[in-house]
């Protein structure tokens, strides 16, 4: 399922948020948009799931425009939130199913047996009866990715999925998508700016900067840029002296 | 302000849209009345007995002072039925439940839980506002049964005991049975009705467009029950109007 961004405006109180934003990913591919702290990334992923209207500019989902119409309730799209977005009055088992049960598509015993197996799929076998307050961030954000997993998705968008987790539990995080694109192919967008996930993970990579598009590439091509500004943002390092 | 009204009558017509799902949606319907009953009832019941007994002690010995101890009654009962039980009840409500709501589906707003339900195709009308709203239509009426026979007791209570009233219990239903038509209750019940859903429709819309964390999520709840309560008054008068008029 591709996904195209044409010259995307945004504004927010006359603050322009993103400045003519354009790419294209291609079905199945791993699209990585990395950048600062506020170059608008995250924006950037709430216009294409449709959270966000743009001042201009369009975003085609298979070939379809967004703007104005239903075209993603016609795909399973899955987004993957920042903080896991887990509804704190459910608990993990009826969050993962949530899809499933309120679209009335299985049954109670069905829809109990996929959750357990996309719990185990992401390693937290047994804890459907848990409240997600329980849980720490990476295993929250591990049963967001189950909730993601339930719909076999066909587009799947990260917000910062390893943002706040330690090392170990980013790799773990990295690994877990890792397997449902070579279960599933679904396209997927990640945003972030952990590099060791987007290289380790992206088949391209696009930089973005103050709300626009500064490079695309690949990992390899990214790494030999010589835009300064990548460099610097790619090779940051505390040094103790 | 135009605009926020504006926003609270789309979201009154797309909660009305939504009803059709109810009883696809009755599990969340009942447990926000049981939360609604559970939270208010013996709150209700203490705050009743009292209004009750504080109008039958402000107003009792004026009238038997002028001889008109035979229509204590038929006062306490129609102050109940009509004005004080509905208003009375729907403040509460406005505080603890309406407060509650605000705060709940702020947080939800704040934390993108509201964003993760649509990137579900799932209506947060649908999943939040519409279970609420006819929770809160059905159990404010319900509230406010229960309230207008406990104020009288409170009355007659009030009445019966005080020295400077002695009017007897039985005196005081007797003229309360007299003076007290069902279309009394009913009036209060149509304004209980009104109240409900006014204080349903901000409370949820104050949550939904909640912004700012912590803090946003507070000033939701303050104006979900400030504009509440101005509301309430303010519709207290139309709806009374309203009623005169057909009666």
């Amino acid at each position: 399922m591709s996904v195209a961004v044409r010259d995307l405006h945004k504004s927010f109180n006359g603050d322009e948020v993103l400045k003519g934003i354009s790419f294209d990913v291609k079905p199945g591919e791993t699209f990585v948009i990395m950048g600062p702290s506020g170059s608008g990334k995250s924006v950037l992923l709430k216009h294409i799931i449709g959270l966000e209207e743009p001042n201009s500019g369009e975003i085609l989902i298979a070939g379809q425009s967004l703007h104005g119409s239903e075209v993603l309730k016609n795909y399973r799209v899955a987004m993957v939130f920042q903080s896991g977005a887990l509804l704190k009055s459910l608990t993990v088992g009826e969050n993962v199913g949530l899809y499933l049960t309120e679209h009335r598509l299985k049954d109670p015993d069905e829809v109990a047996r996929i959750v357990a197996e996309k719990l185990e799929a992401v390693g937290l076998k047994g804890l459907e009866d848990r409240a997600p307050s329980e849980l720490s961030g990476g295993m929250q954000k591990r049963v967001a990715l189950a909730r993601a997993l339930v719909i076999d998705p066909q587009l799947v968008l990260f917000d910062e999925p390893t943002s706040e987790l330690d090392p170990l539990m980013s790799v773990n995080i990295g690994e877990q998508i890792k397997l449902m694109r070579d279960r599933l192919h679904p396209t997927i967008l990640i945003v972030t700016h952990d590099r060791d996930l987007a290289f380790g993970i992206g088949d391209r990579i696009a930089m973005i900067d103050e709300g626009q598009i500064r490079f695309i590439g690949t990992p390899d091509e990214i790494k030999n840029s010589r835009d300064p500004m990548i460099q610097k943002f790619i090779h940051a390092e505390l040094t103790n002296t | 302000m135009f605009y926020n009204i504006g926003q609270i009558m789309m979201l009154f017509w797309r909660t009305i849209e939504a009803i059709p799902n109810a009883w696809l949606e009755r599990k969340k319907v009942y447990d926000q009345l049981f939360e609604i009953g559970n939270a208010s009832l013996l709150m209700v019941c203490i705050l009743s007995l009292f209004i009750g007994g504080e109008l039958a002690l402000e107003t009792g010995p004026t009238l038997v002072e002028r001889g008109l101890s035979g229509v204590l009654g038929r006062m306490v009962g129609l102050s109940m039925c009509k004005e004080l039980g509905p208003v009375m009840m729907a403040i509460l409500i406005a505080g603890r439940i309406g407060s509650a709501m605000a705060a709940e589906i702020g947080s939800m707003r704040v934390y993108q839980e509201i964003d993760a339900l649509r990137t579900m195709n799932i209506s947060p009308v649908n999943y939040l506002v519409m279970p609420r709203m006819i929770a809160m239509v059905i159990a404010l009426p319900a509230l406010v049964i229960f309230s207008i026979p406990v104020g009288w007791l409170g009355g007659a209570l009030v009445s019966s005991f005080n020295s400077s009233i002695s009017v007897p219990v039985e005196t005081f239903f007797h003229d309360l049975r007299e003076g007290i038509a069902v279309s009394d209750v009913m009036h209060g019940l149509v304004k209980a009705f009104v109240f409900a859903i006014a204080i349903g429709l901000i409370s949820c819309h104050q949550g939904l467009v909640t912004i700012g964390g912590p803090r946003g999520i507070g000033r939701s709840v303050t104006k979900a029950v400030v504009n509440s309560i101005v509301v309430i008054l303010i519709l207290d008068y139309f709806v009374t109007r309203f009623l005169i008029y057909f009666q």
